[in-house]
């Protein structure tokens, strides 16, 4: 039987597993700190408070409606983003963004791009499962 | 303390009856949505998705809080034979929430967002949640005595109740430019605390449908019992460690990965155990499916199996690959949160609502024709976003990739199936959430007329 005492050492180690486990995460975050610059911090802000996750994906994470745009900005180019950006499309809203701020979104995608590839076919699956790139 | 009465239970229902009124809500934008997959552009300018999806997520993503938070409080005083501590606190709790809530739907209809998955929401709406979960927390901990000797639900609430208000402040970690000013590492950090947070909403969710289950089989032996604490210890154990699945394919630490694939590989446990135990659980079930609330606890189980049995495949990374970033991510959530969540939740409400003054059991014909009406169109719902979900794997994994939008358009037939089933889905719940919500403003409605007389004889 679990005894209350066995409960509870057990309940305790696995808290005290994760509570390590999450400060070492912080402490050693996967990415070294890169200084990103002050555009691309806003374009992040500005992606966020125009919730373009609803429709679209980086690294396969959001909405399924629009693409993913985790590698649009090397694939497409900033002027093809732009143009976007400034008018919409038949099912992407005009935001009515300034100059300005399409810099800012622009300096974000291309952060975001330079961060890694998200396609899928540029990954090899191993034996026991695992897939590496 | 006060030992149990049906004082207070008025404060509790409120949550319960917000809880209802948000689903309806929520599956009102979820059709919304699903019709804008069929028709791109379909209200573009005025409610675009960037919109409907935030109303439909978070309406529903309430719906399950409150009510796990109404079936815990209930289930808690029953458990106790005592009230809760403070009535006063959780009422000022229930208003916390509820501004929040509406102040949340307001702010997408005005077009601002905080623009992370689940909290769509400006980042300052999230402080009113954090304090009304701190006043939670200090209810239930003064509401017990002493925590010697508690079956298995009591350990799994205030799991989730800790753990909600520890992933809930981890999810805002991106506000510090410490985490945020690298993707993958912002990413890394939500996702570890989002897969953590469902895991604790679902705990208080199981905590209440076991306690639920001893009180319909008229058997604590169960909770008390080692499988259980075993269950309820691996559980934990995935809700901490397993949620690097949903960032298989992010260039983080391979270290995150490859813990996050041992760990889920206990889930094969869980899964053992169904099929172990499925003779006894169909005969279970024949015994008790007259019973409206087992009926939900019984689908519910049926949608525990395909759920987990789609969530192994898709932590073993190489199927995840291709599963990952399609509507096969969807299908699993859908599973989870309607046939898992939601089907758990009804099955409480009902019991929660069978002491009114109107019995449930009136209106058993509406309900039952509503059950199989979700089931059958859960079902299919689940079957087309699968099937989409494997249509859009072939063409991501494609040398010569066609367009996104023509790929999209090659998918309409699986949308439609989606709509008409999300329809059917959406009108069945509405059969069996309908009558609840009336018996309780019925009730109302007669608690206040009595009290009328009583004063004007007075």
């Amino acid at each position: 039987m679990f005894s209350d005492r066995n409960k509870y050492v057990l309940a305790m180690f696995l808290v005290g597993g994760f509570i390590i486990y999450t400060f070492q995460l912080y402490n050693s975050l996967p990415v070294k700190q890169i200084a990103v610059s002050q555009a691309a911090d806003d374009g992040k802000i500005l992606w966020q408070k125009k919730n373009c996750i609803s429709c679209h994906q980086i690294y396969g994470l959001g909405g399924y409606l629009g693409p993913d745009l985790t590698n649009v900005y090397s694939k497409k180019g900033a002027v093809y983003i732009s143009a976007i950006l400034r008018g919409g499309t038949n099912i992407m809203p005009n935001m009515d963004l300034t100059d300005s701020e399409i810099e800012e979104l622009l300096a974000y995608l291309k952060d975001v791009d330079q961060s890694g590839k998200a396609d899928p076919r540029t990954f090899t699956i191993n034996t026991n499962g695992t897939i590496h790139q | 303390m006060e030992p149990y009465t049906n004082k207070g239970k008025s404060i509790i229902d409120l949550y319960i009856l917000t809880a209802l009124c948000l689903l309806i809500f929520g599956l009102l934008w979820g059709i919304t949505g699903s019709l804008q997959y069929i028709f791109p552009g379909l209200m573009r300018d005025r409610f675009s998705f960037q919109k409907v999806r935030p109303l439909h997520v978070s309406s529903v993503v309430f719906w399950i809080i409150l009510a796990g938070l109404g079936s815990m409080l209930t289930y808690l005083q029953q458990h106790t034979k005592r009230v809760i501590y403070s009535y006063r606190l959780l009422l000022l709790q229930y208003c916390i929430f509820l501004l929040t809530v509406v102040s949340i739907i307001i702010s997408y209809f005005l077009g601002r967002f905080g623009g992370r998955e689940y909290w769509e929401h400006p980042p300052y709406l999230a402080l009113p949640i954090f304090f009304g979960w701190i006043f939670l927390l200090f209810n239930f901990v003064k509401s017990f005595g002493g925590f010697k000797n508690q079956p298995v639900y009591v350990w799994m609430w205030l799991t989730g109740i800790v753990f909600f208000l520890f992933t809930y402040l981890e999810s805002y970690l991106w506000l510090l430019p410490y985490f945020r000013n690298n993707i993958i590492n912002d990413m890394t950090v939500q996702w570890k605390s989002y897969g953590s947070m469902v895991g604790s909403w679902n705990m208080l969710i199981y905590g209440s449908s076991i306690f639920l289950m001893d009180k319909i089989t008229n058997n604590k032996d169960i909770s008390y019992s080692k499988i259980a604490f075993v269950l309820y210890f691996t559980g934990l154990f995935n809700l901490m460690f397993n949620w690097g699945h949903h960032i298989y394919t992010l260039p983080t630490a391979p270290y995150i990965k490859h813990i996050s694939y041992t760990v889920s590989m206990t889930e094969l446990f869980l899964i053992g155990r169904i099929i172990f135990n499925w003779r006894n659980t169909v005969s279970t079930a024949k015994r008790n499916f007259n019973i409206l609330s087992f009926r939900f606890l019984a689908a519910a189980d049926f949608w525990v199996f395909l759920t987990l049995l789609l969530a192994v495949l898709m932590s073993i990374p190489g199927i995840n690959l291709y599963t990952h970033g399609t509507h096969i991510t969807v299908a699993h959530t859908m599973g989870a949160t309607i046939g898992i969540n939601t089907f758990l939740l009804l099955a409480i409400v009902i019991d929660v609502f069978n002491d009114s003054c109107i019995r449930v059991e009136k209106y058993k014909a509406i309900i039952i024709r509503g059950y199989w009406i979700v089931n059958i169109s859960l079902l299919v719902f689940w079957l087309s976003l699968i099937g989409a979900g494997l249509e859009k794997s072939m063409w991501q994994m494609s040398k010569l990739q066609i367009s996104y939008s023509i790929m999209m358009q090659n998918l309409s037939p699986y949308f439609i199936a989606f709509f008409i089933s999300g329809f059917f889905l959406a009108i069945g719940l509405f059969m069996v959430v309908y009558p609840l919500i009336r018996i309780k403003f019925v009730c109302k409605l007669k608690q206040t007329k009595s009290s009328y007389y009583v004063f004007q004889s007075n």
